[in-house]
């Protein structure tokens, strides 16, 4: 088994081939859902609150204005630079991740506006090989955090990620001193970097740019790490503590700003943003009023999104 | 005891023989037997594998950071402890001088023997080794002195601990702080350069790999694991991930190779860290004459600039 199977089952529910099956088990909850039903539901499962994966459209449909996304550095693409064969060949891999995915690389990055703020958006597609980090995904944060600057405008990226590609690897490994770079850049320009932190993102990716946002903000129950939770219980000699390395768990341990809903997510970046570059975004639909926030909420969504998990 | 692999056979046999030679004060023989060793040794290390070239950078005799330190530096203090959780012995930081140079020193330390194994983690940092190495580091900016970063690491420590006081942060954020830290800083891979682990102190001005020292994105065994899905597929993990300092340097990923002595580091610990010190000091004195932006620009492009991709346009 590859580190892709571990994950094989992403993005399975919202791919095209199966959105004709009409029907949906979350697997959290087991409850079933018309597809069409818990597409409008943005594939959060409306019975127990459970954040399904998504794919790169669906992703960017949620985050941005409709029609707004402009993607750019398409034309990047994968070479081999090593030669690299285990029990496939890297080429054979990229060429089944291209069929699945349509798609050159594990990152598709553009520009787009979120609540009328111009921003470079970059988002991880992880059916393509477990969205891993190489060297066209790292070219394309490169160039995303330039044409920030370039702008004067943020950056987002979205991290969906088994971790740095192992089929490259020191080029892989030095994308993350690569994009770390960029981002330092970017911090001295005083413009605002948000790391949106979707289950899961794991080492070489979590260990780089996804933990250095301004702003770090996760789903809920998505799983973030360094290390994979095999290879600790390994080292541990022991099974691992319920929900650890989870979106909750980060947040009580103080490594992430917030956990917020997929149905938040828009106008919580497009608010965070507009503070930042002192933009004052459009209103949406759907605006949360403010309210001021109290501990016991606090307390009752932690412990309902603890049930969860 | 001198710990030889099982390549290495005949020059241990060949040592032996000059040991004996010597007991007996046979100059003669002495003289004989060395060249034999050249020979023998010279026609060893140059057909290696590259998985012969992990177990030479995994050497249990290989020199480690403390061995340089204390070989290199002079009117040298260790300090200590990230100033937040605990000190990390897993990573060492010494103030002193190289040669005439006011210097930071900050290595990875694997440890000898097993107590020392123990204390120093088999060299797997946790966060807060990264993090009093960047504190270091920073002060090291504030008073203008030159970083060496000395790397040997089978990678950062995968353990509960580590992940609760976010591993990936620490190493993160050096990637991030040591991009832009203003002075002069050399990193040097001079055993076991492992994953992650090993690039939170791998980002600098110039990196550079020992002969006989490997660099790769996960351990030849983790990658075995994974994508052969059979830990026992070592060797050719090994050789499919070009771990070694020629691969390295072919693909321009690291900017020089340190020739070690003809008989490895692992034989001649001087050797090999008056190599390290003369190549630390000229990169020094290069970089020094250097503008600070031109050092900075040229650092981005050597950070930036890393990778393989097409383009359609």
């Amino acid at each position: 088994m590859s580190i892709l199977d571990l994950f094989g089952n992403a993005n399975k529910k919202t791919s095209k081939s199966d959105a004709s099956a009409h029907w949906v088990k979350c697997k959290s909850c087991q409850s079933l859902m018309y597809y069409k039903e818990i597409e409008k539901q943005q594939f959060v499962c409306p019975k127990c609150g459970f954040h399904m994966r998504i794919g790169v459209n669906d992703r960017i449909n949620i985050l941005v204005d409709k029609d707004s996304f402009v993607e750019f550095d398409a034309g990047l693409k994968p070479v081999d630079p090593l030669r690299f064969v285990d029990k496939k060949s890297y080429v054979k891999r990229v060429e089944e991740g291209i069929a699945k995915t349509g798609r050159n690389s594990s990152v598709v990055s553009g520009e787009c506006t979120i609540n009328g703020i111009g921003t470079q958006l970059v988002v991880f597609d992880f059916a393509f090989m477990g969205g891993s980090l190489g060297s066209v995904e790292g070219e394309k944060i490169l160039r995303a955090v330039t044409r920030a600057m370039e702008k004067r405008q943020g950056v987002i990226i979205v991290s969906a990620s088994g971790g740095a590609r192992m089929q490259e690897s020191t080029f892989s490994l030095m994308q993350m001193s690569k994009t770390s770079a960029a981002l330092a850049r970017l911090a001295e320009e005083g413009l605002p970097y948000i790391s949106l932190l979707t289950d899961p993102t794991m080492g070489g990716v979590s260990a780089s740019f996804a933990t250095l946002g301004d702003i770090i903000i996760v789903e809920p129950g998505a799983l973030i790490g360094f290390a994979g939770q095999r290879v600790i219980e390994q080292t541990i000699g022991s099974a691992l503590p319920e929900g650890f390395q989870r979106a909750e768990f980060l947040l009580e341990k103080g490594s992430i700003d917030m956990v917020v809903n997929r149905s938040e997510m828009k106008n919580t970046i497009a608010d965070l943003l507009g503070i930042f570059l002192d933009q004052e975004p459009m209103t949406a639909t759907r605006r949360r009023e403010d309210s001021d926030d109290s501990d016991d909420d606090h307390e009752e969504e932690y412990k309902q999104s603890k049930i969860l998990y | 005891m001198a710990i030889y692999l099982d390549f290495e056979q005949k020059i241990k046999q060949i040592q032996e023989d000059i040991i004996s030679a010597e007991v007996r004060h046979d100059e003669h023989a002495v003289e004989i037997l060395q060249k034999d060793l050249e020979k023998e040794v010279t026609k060893t290390y140059k057909n290696l594998s590259p998985f012969q070239e992990l177990q030479l950078a995994r050497h249990l005799d290989r020199p480690y950071a403390l061995d340089y330190i204390n070989l290199m530096m002079t009117n040298k203090y260790e300090i200590h402890g990230d100033r937040h959780f605990r000190d990390d012995a897993a990573i060492l930081c010494y103030l002193g001088y190289i040669g005439g140079e006011r210097v930071l020193v900050i290595g990875e330390q694997k440890g000898r023997g097993t107590k020392n194994k123990i204390k120093r983690n088999f060299g797997m940092p946790h966060p807060e080794g990264y993090r009093k190495a960047l504190r270091a580091a920073k002060m090291a900016e504030k008073f203008n002195l030159p970083i060496l970063m000395l790397i040997d690491t089978p990678g950062a420590y995968p353990g509960l601990g580590a992940e609760e006081r976010n591993q990936s942060e620490a190493i993160a954020r050096n990637l991030l702080e040591l991009s832009m830290i203003n002075t002069p800083t050399v990193s040097i891979v001079i055993g076991e350069g492992g994953s992650g682990g090993a690039l939170a102190i791998g980002v600098a001005d110039k990196l550079a790999m020992m002969r006989y020292s490997v660099f790769s994105v996960i351990s030849p065994e983790g990658c075995a694991a994974i994508l052969w899905n059979d830990p026992k597929k070592v060797e050719a993990a090994t050789k499919a991930l070009k771990v070694t300092s020629s691969d390295l340097k072919e693909f321009d990923l690291i900017d020089d190779i340190i020739e070690e002595p003809l008989i490895g580091a692992h034989r001649d610990k001087e050797g090999a860290a008056n190599a390290l010190k003369e190549y630390f000091l000229s990169q020094v004195t290069s970089l020094r004459a250097l503008s600070e932006s031109e050092r900075m620009e040229q650092r981005y492009n050597r950070l930036t600039s890393v990778g393989a991709f097409e383009e359609d346009v």
